[in-house]
């Protein structure tokens, strides 16, 4: 059976529970769901955030993810998966991404969503302006993201 | 070929994307990015420290040595920070 796989980028926010439910209903197959999702927080460093913006490469970022997607499948039994990304701007409180991973069991779940998320993270071409009290720039890259990335490095 | 600027290297060049036609001798992306800091000011303040621009062709990631011959579209940018 083909696994289903679900990508979206949207300027638009998204209902976590709704995706979750999506993916699972009608199906006896799965029995376990984990679910991420990134939320813009309000504060940076102790520094009000007032929004971010999220600049993307359109084309490339659907086929980064993709790839990350099919790496995924292939090296976890996953039965399901859906990773939704947004672009343009974000207040606090709201949606930046999702990713949900279906499996028989939850290991296969777990691993997956994490995996995917650190990808996400750091080859994903998205980028984040923050915009707070003190004006607006763009947020740094952490190398805690990249060494979250560098361990599901393959030997 | 088509090259694109995305975040802060976008801004500092000042355009989101153009064509362009580097002579032959610029032969690898590090070339490439060499070659556009010789351009102006702009570029110069973009690529003032080359290690740090993250560079695709054609909607992959690569690293700075690959080649750029057949290259239809290559992007710089900064390091990712979605999710």
């Amino acid at each position: 059976m083909t696994v289903p796989v679900t990508i979206h980028l949207q300027e638009a926010d998204f209902d976590v529970a709704h995706e979750i439910a999506a993916l699972s209903r009608g199906r006896t197959d799965i029995g376990a769901v984990v679910s991420f999702s990134g939320i813009c927080r309000g504060d940076e460093g102790g520094d009000a955030i007032a929004a971010l913006t999220l600049e993307h490469y359109p084309g490339m970022a659907e086929a980064e993810i993709a790839r990350h997607a099919e790496e995924a499948l292939a090296r976890w039994p996953l039965t399901g998966l859906t990773i939704i990304h947004r672009f343009g701007r974000i207040v606090p409180g709201e949606n930046i991404v999702l990713v949900v991973t279906a499996s028989s069991h939850r290991e296969a779940a777990f691993q997956g969503a994490e995996f995917l998320m650190d990808y996400l993270k750091t080859r994903a071409p998205f980028w984040k302006r923050e915009e707070g009290a003190s004006g607006s720039g763009w947020v740094d890259a952490h190398d805690r993201d990249d060494s979250a990335a560098a361990r599901w490095a393959k030997p | 070929m088509k090259v694109l600027y995305f975040a802060w290297v976008r801004e500092r060049v000042g355009k989101a994307e153009e064509a362009l036609d580097p002579p032959p001798a610029v032969a690898t992306v590090a070339d490439l990015i060499a070659w556009l800091s010789q351009r102006g000011e702009e570029y110069a303040h973009a690529f003032e420290k080359p290690k740090v621009i993250r560079a695709a062709i054609d909607r992959m990631h690569v690293k700075q040595d690959t080649t750029i011959a057949g290259a239809r579209e290559i992007a710089f940018f900064p390091p990712m920070t979605g999710g």
